[in-house]
């Protein structure tokens, strides 16, 4: 499988409640809400761990399900969450992006 | 239901603070006439006090954060707070008279992701917002950093407080709004000063001009949905909360008092005392705020506008019971309605009726599931 590396957009607001990430986007306030399973693959987007092994050890090992379906579920998802804007998915590991603190003179 | 209604509603379940007002600083380079605020700088939290207290706020499951005071860029370190609370993952919004928004800083707010700028503006005329501001030239001053927060991308609100001075302005501060690419909410409001003080109301719209704004379309939008008489009290409504203050929302002073909302300041604790948990889950004040249902209110359980009405129970506590009417929004729900509240009929006035009507713009918080 091409395996991805997901990273959080730092142009999201984002809060767990009651274990589902609730997540509004910067650019257009569109607000979302992850299911238990999505907010688990949210979390571990760190852009350095590829998606195959997030399934695995924060899904498979979790829930009683199957790798190669669970990964087809969170490689869906995680399109759909690149296409808002609120997640990047990369072919490379990258650094998770951080928020610039340069003072301004 | 909206997922913003099903946010809100989850957070009043499981006893969430999902927005907070957090006030960094009084003072301020304006002194605008209606303020409710002593604009002096004693006591003020230090950079490392505010930052200790959003991560505690975003260890409770605060997501809105309100980011405001006085004027909260007049703090050298204003950034460097916003900073720690983008880098917390907070929704921040920013409230600020513009004035000292150059490039630099509007590209910083954008850099940031801040969600939300939004600027007070009296008028569209210098001598109207001028004249309220107290600062020459602010009016000015304010739109270009309007124009240089928009050149970012940024989204502006202009939010336009009416009061008797500058009613017949808000047309001309819409169309500047427009012009600009901004929102535009409209707020009546005038509070009395938190120091009790009532003075300021004198400068409340009078009824007649109260009535105006309920009529005009461009302001509210369908005018005879805006002022249908109410239906019927349900259950909903007598088992329902007030508004969000103390359930799902709060304020934090630069001092670092922590009150309902910033329009109902009853200290619940001070967070340089306590943790902001032990004052949330804990205080004798929030506890009784949160006991409240619209059964429970003196006069208003029995009125017939207990389910529309946009009752304020900060105000109502000024008043001296928050269990009490807000004679404002008495006045406000008969100007709008033509209806007289129960509190009106019972002609339990209060010190606050003799100076004419105002709006105050808490909704009432959807009752509990």
């Amino acid at each position: 499988m091409n395996d991805v590396y997901i990273s959080r957009s730092t142009a999201v607001a984002a809060r767990e409640l009651a274990g589902e990430m609730v997540i509004m986007s910067a650019v257009d306030s569109t607000l979302f809400s992850l299911n238990e399973t999505a907010s688990l693959i949210w979390q571990a987007a760190d852009g350095k761990t590829p998606l195959s092994e997030i399934v695995e050890l924060r899904i498979c090992n979790e829930f009683d399900v199957v790798l190669e379906d669970a990964y087809r579920d969170a490689m869906a998802l995680v399109e759909e969450l690149a296409g808002y804007g609120i997640l990047q998915l990369s072919d490379q590991p990258v650094a998770e992006s951080t928020l610039e603190v340069a003072k301004i003179a | 239901m909206s997922l913003m209604a099903e946010l809100n509603q989850r957070a009043l379940h499981r006893g969430v603070p999902l927005s907070v007002h957090l006030d960094v600083t009084y003072r301020c380079n304006e002194r605008c006439e209606h303020c409710y605020l002593e604009h002096d700088g004693d006591g003020e939290m230090t950079t490392a006090e505010i930052k200790n207290i959003l991560d505690q706020l975003a260890a409770a499951g605060v997501f809105f954060l309100t980011i405001s005071g006085g004027e909260p860029l007049i703090r050298r370190d204003c950034f460097e707070i916003i900073e720690h609370a983008r880098a917390l993952r907070f929704n921040v919004k920013l409230k600020t008279n513009a004035v000292l928004i150059r490039e630099k800083e509007a590209r910083r707010l954008r850099e940031l992701n801040v969600e939300q700028v939004q600027i007070s503006v009296y008028s569209h005329r210098a001598e109207v917002h001028d004249g309220i501001s107290k600062l020459p030239g602010s009016l000015k001053r304010t739109i270009a950093g309007i124009r240089l927060l928009r050149a970012q991308g940024l989204k502006v609100t202009l939010a336009n407080v009416l009061m008797k001075g500058n009613r017949q302005d808000s047309e001309g501060v819409r169309q500047l709004a427009a012009e600009v690419g901004a929102h535009y909410t409209l707020d009546p409001t005038i509070t009395p000063m938190m120091s009790g003080d009532t003075s300021v109301l004198r400068l409340r719209l009078p009824s007649n001009q109260l009535r105006s704004v309920f009529e005009d379309s461009n302001l509210v939008g369908d005018v005879a949905e805006f002022c249908a008489p109410p239906p019927p009290v349900d259950d909903d409504a007598r088992e329902g909360y007030p508004c969000s203050a103390g359930h799902t929302a709060c304020y934090v002073s630069p001092r670092g008092e922590v009150y309902p909302c910033v329009q109902f300041p009853i200290t619940c604790g001070n967070l340089r005392e306590q943790s902001f948990r032990e004052i949330w889950e804990n205080s004798p004040q929030f506890l009784e705020v949160r006991s409240i249902r619209g059964k429970d209110l003196t006069t208003c359980s029995s009125c017939n506008h207990l389910g529309t009405c946009t009752r304020c129970p900060g105000l109502a506590w000024m008043e001296g019971n928050m269990r009490g009417p807000s004679s404002a929004d008495c006045e406000k729900s008969y100007v709008r309605t033509g209806i007289a509240s129960a509190a009106m009929l019972a002609g339990s006035g209060s010190s606050f009726s003799s100076v004419g009507s105002g709006l105050i713009q808490i909704q009432p918080f959807a009752a509990h599931a």
